[in-house]
């Protein structure tokens, strides 16, 4: 078959859904949550054949589209000349980018089935829901930084409606916050991006933004681009980048949002925000930050370190006091969030593939715990922690499989937990032993805090009220036995995925330390 | 000069003014002759139909004028500036007479239709005198024609109090914004002896060499204050919050887009052609950069002013002023950072985005405030149950003002980043960075009651067919500027641009 189009199809499948939707009376709940689910089929069909089908020996994009866009005259010179700026619509993929996308195909049609549970305007919940599915998937296929941008933003309005019309009572202050804050993400990346451009135009006669060629002029020892661009710029642009996604992220002192769209957003959101949308934080430091500025970056190391050190710490210990389990994940969040800097930071192999692990693993670890926690919400109307306790009798499934989540989280050897960990902790005892050393506190405090909770809420004596909970239905087993099984798979065959990432975390180690060192 | 002269000039290029004007007489007399069963509707659908032929003769000057046409020593002057100018006058007051139809029809404040109609016309025709002259005499005249007409459209709910407090208040504000402005052009006289802007360049260059450049400056900037006055900018801004909230909403729009536009065609024009040459090439120093260097600072202060003065707005007319003095704000950049011959493809770009987006928010804003008879944002309450479609065009109108993705606005907004990051102006792109995200705050405000506040009523909410084809029209052009902007852009550059450039100006 031909695939040359395949990234495009896999983005823009999801307007199959919205189309049909749109056509369905408001009235006809069933079909609407059916047929919701089964537009985020058609993605994870392509999504898979693209896992299938990409060559892992292959260095560089793959799945490459390319058309002309728009042209736009522009004089960026002094020198009174006009340029054409050419954007193209540019897709690809490579090892980093064509797991993310596969990721987010199987936790979209796992969200969608949790979203079975919403209850008002279903027919606006799912169009937007795909709505949203188009951006994440054309975040991690963009090929352009315009386009890359386009594709960001498209996440961010229909998030804010699905958290501030579905979300929990303080629904409307969290979409506003996630708004606001990720506005300001959004407008420094802008900032940057045509920072990019500016530069790019200064050095070469044909100004681009597309982001291979940038990322082939920014790291080819010699070129113009590197001898011409003062390292004060350079350093510059790459503070954006680490600012702007990092509010994605989050890291530290950008995270407040993230905790009240943890709490505030309906179940099934959270499991998309958790799981996917923070990644893009990850992927956007990987991709532009450490791609565009490798020596930047091996320079920046060392604070990098730092500040994953304290998203790690920070998060790990207020996840300890925390007593509702939707903060205790939130704050869970931040400090696994930390492990992925730790990672970068290590500016090696190791370590980036750590922290790739780590995207990919948090990622179904997360969807799999606010999934439960849905499941719970559903059934006792909390997720205090000192109101639950005792849900393994009545729930020894669902309590059986909290924990086996949770020990995933913890970095249990066997999940893919540990191995994202240990191959993050190896690659910056490898570089900053000492950092490495005060980081693997907070493995500890993990552990802790994750037996903490899941002990509180599945343990102890069973309340009367809770004597009579149903365990799983079929339609929640299902999500819950894919997304552990996902996790165990990675934790037994990390081959899976460390295959399609080493030769593009080979070429990225290359320009780290062939320039910085 | 002879009566002979006057007739050797050929006049069929002026047809597009020749026209308005024309409509505006003969509709003024329809009026004051018909009686008083006459629908004065029809005065309307007859106005439009002035409009569209006005449109054809622009059109056609754009395919036939390779260079400027100058009429009696560029007192007129037909060139690309001035027709991109026109072709957004004539789109603007098209959409502002179909709003009045709509308006009208069911208002029991507005009896007096006719004047509605032939007011906005001449408003438009003095908008058009704006663009096209090169003489400050003409463009003055222009200048009064629209600030007359507007004056009135702002006062026609006569029996409403806010709207005559309005009135009041712009006319005061309006004169006193006017001789500010022939202040400062009374200095400029002063030192040219010219009106031409042509020959005042080089006048004013010569009096800059033998260092009157203070007084140049203080004729500058009594001159540009005044002017700030159309454009709603500061410091002449606080006229616009308690004048958009008196006037009629289609009255408004047309404050906030045309009337908006032309002040910015007459300050572009004026500040460029006049003043580009104080350059000194002795001391390399340009005082041109300097006198940039003031707009900026009301460009960025409006910005600021006008987002943050947003955000606690109840009045959503009122919001709509103060996110006009934001847009006014962004507008400046273009002229500030000054990056050659693209301060018009970036200005009239925004300028569309703006106008598509202003004009189907006012048209939204017209029919729910009058449905729920109050202009408090709450009015917008569970819109979206009412009339999802509207809902929907609305929130696309919202999101191009912010200038978020995918609209028309995010593209404007771009396309002047690229030209002042170009420049090395990053302040100013920061400021616009960041006012605009601030904006989102005020602009969600809206959309958050229209989704997901309950409203008093859920009964459907129906557009009369007017509002519908100016809702359609934005809505549609929005969208697909939002995602091919390069249409516009590549229009604008392809057949406007050949000779609006500098250096033909100066």
């Amino acid at each position: 078959m031909d695939n040359s189009f395949l990234l495009s199809l896999i983005t823009f499948s999801p307007l199959l859904a919205i189309l049909i939707l749109l056509l369905v009376p408001k009235s006809q709940i069933t079909i609407i949550k059916q047929l919701g689910i089964l537009g985020t089929i058609l993605p994870l069909i392509l999504a898979t054949m693209l896992f299938v089908s990409f060559d892992y020996h292959q260095i560089g994009m793959q799945f490459y589209e390319h058309a002309s866009w728009i042209q736009i005259p522009l004089s960026l010179m002094a020198d009174n000349q006009t340029y054409y700026l050419n954007i193209d619509y540019e897709m690809g993929v490579d090892g980093i980018s064509m797991p993310l996308v596969f990721m987010t195909s199987i936790i979209a049609t796992l969200a969608a089935v949790a979203s079975w549970n919403i209850k008002k305007r279903t027919k606006e919940y799912f169009i937007l829901f795909h709505l949203l599915l188009i951006g994440m998937f054309g975040v991690f296929t963009a090929q352009n930084l315009l386009l890359f941008f386009l594709f960001f933003e498209l996440t961010l309005v229909p998030m804010y409606f699905l958290i501030g019309i579905w979300g929990y009572v303080d629904r409307e202050k969290a979409a506003n916050r996630f708004l606001i804050y990720n506005g300001i993400g959004s407008a420094i990346m802008l900032l940057g991006f045509i920072a990019m451009l500016f530069v790019s135009s200064l050095v070469s006669p044909e100004p681009t933004i597309s982001i291979w060629r940038l990322v082939e002029a920014l790291t080819t020892p010699g070129n113009a681009f590197v001898t011409n661009v003062p390292e004060s710029f350079k350093f510059g642009l790459f503070m954006a980048f680490v600012i702007a996604f990092g509010i994605k992220l989050p890291i530290f002192p950008f995270h407040s949002w993230m905790l009240k769209v943890h709490v505030q957003a309906p179940p099934a959101i959270v499991m998309i925000h958790s799981g996917i949308l923070l990644k893009m934080g990850a992927y956007g430091l990987l991709r532009m930050g450490i791609g565009f500025f490798p020596d930047v970056a091996q320079k920046m190391a060392v604070g990098m370190a730092i500040l994953g050190l304290i998203n790690i710490l920070y998060g790990a210990t207020l996840a300890f006091v925390q007593r509702d389990l939707k903060m205790v994940l939130a704050y869970s969040s931040i400090s696994h969030m930390g492990v992925i800097l730790l990672g970068f930071a290590a500016m090696n192999l190791f370590g980036f593939q750590g922290a790739m692990f780590q995207v990919i693993s948090h990622g179904f670890i997360s969807a799999l715990m606010f999934f439960l926690i849905g499941v719970i919400w559903e059934r006792t109307g909390t997720s205090q922690i000192d109101e639950l306790g005792g849900l393994a009798k009545s729930m020894p499934f669902v309590s059986g499989v909290f924990l086996a989540g949770g020990m995933a989280s913890l970095g249990l050897p066997g999940m893919s937990g540990f191995i994202s960990e240990f191959f993050a902790f190896l690659g910056l005892f490898g570089s900053h032993p000492v950092l490495a050393a005060i980081g693997a506190l907070g493995l500890i405090v993990t552990a802790v805090y994750v037996l903490r909770a899941i002990m509180a809420a599945t343990f102890g004596p069973t309340p009367t009220k809770y004597q009579q909970l149903a365990d799983a239905q079929p339609m929640e087993v299902i999500p819950i036995v894919v997304l552990l099984g996902f996790i165990i798979l990675i934790g037994i065959y990390p081959a899976m995925l460390s295959n399609p990432l080493q030769e593009t975390l080979k070429t990225l180690v290359i320009q780290v330390t062939g320039i910085g060192g | 000069m002879g009566v002979k002269d006057i007739f050797a000039y050929d006049w069929t290029y002026l047809m597009p003014e020749i026209t308005i004007l024309g409509f505006a007489t003969i509709l003024s007399i329809m009026d004051m002759i018909a009686g008083k069963r006459l629908n004065r509707t029809i005065l309307g659908w007859f106005a439009l139909v002035g409009i569209a032929i006005a449109t054809y003769f622009v059109l056609d000057n754009v395919a036939t004028l390779q260079e400027p046409y100058s009429y009696l020593f560029d007192t007129m002057r037909v060139d690309s500036f001035g027709n991109a100018f026109k072709l957004l006058f004539l789109t603007g007051v098209a959409f502002a007479i179909l709003l009045s139809i709509s308006y009208i029809k069911e208002s029991d404040e507005v009896k007096h239709t006719g004047e509605f109609y032939y007011l906005l016309l001449t408003g438009l025709l003095g908008a058009m005198v704006m663009a096209s002259s090169a003489d400050l005499i003409t463009l003055f005249v222009g200048l009064e024609i629209l600030s007359l007409s507007s004056y009135i459209l702002v006062g026609m709910r006569k029996k409403n109090l806010a709207s005559n407090e309005s009135a009041f208040k712009y006319v005061v504000t309006g004169s006193i914004a006017t001789a500010i402005t022939l202040f400062g052009i009374s200095y400029l006289y002063g030192f040219s002896g010219t009106t031409n802007l042509y020959e005042m360049t080089q006048r004013l260059a010569e009096a800059y060499h033998n260092g009157f450049g203070f007084m140049i400056l203080i004729g500058f900037a009594f001159m540009i204050v005044g002017l700030t006055f159309k454009i709603s900018a500061i410091p002449n801004h606080m006229w616009a919050p308690d004048v958009y909230q008196g006037a009629a909403t289609p009255v408004t729009a047309f404050l906030a887009v045309v009337s908006k536009s032309a002040g910015f065609a007459l300050i572009i024009r004026v500040v460029i052609l006049s003043f580009a040459g104080l350059f000194n090439p002795e001391t390399q120093m340009s005082m041109f950069m300097d006198l940039l260097w003031y707009v900026s600072i009301i460009a960025a202060l409006s910005m600021i002013i006008g987002n943050t003065m947003a955000l606690r707005q109840t009045n959503i007319k009122r919001l709509m002023a103060y996110s006009g003095i934001a847009q006014a704000g962004y507008l400046l950049v273009p002229l500030v950072i000054f990056t050659q011959s693209f301060i018009f493809e970036q200005t009239i770009f925004f300028l569309s985005a703006y106008l598509l987006a202003a004009f189907g928010t006012f048209a939204i804003i017209m029919v729910v405030t009058r449905d729920r008879k109050t202009e408090d944002l709450k009015a917008f309450a569970g819109l979206y149950h009412r009339a999802p479609l509207a809902a929907v065009a609305m929130t696309l109108f919202l999101l191009s003002l912010a200038g978020i993705p995918i609209s028309a606005g995010f593209f404007g907004k771009f396309y002047i980043f690229l030209g002042a990051i170009g420049n090395g102006s990053f302040w100013l792109v920061g400021i616009m960075l960041a006012t605009s995200v601030i904006s989102y705050y005020y602009y969600f405000g809206i959309i958050r009651q229209m989704y997901m506040r309950p409203g008093e009523t859920e009964a459907a909410l129906k557009l009369p067919a007017g509002v519908l084809v100016v809702v359609i029209v934005a809505a549609l052009g929005t969208f697909v500027l939002g995602i091919l902007p390069e249409i516009l852009i590549n229009y604008i550059h392809d057949f406007f641009n050949p000779y609006f450039n500098l250096g033909d100006m100066l």
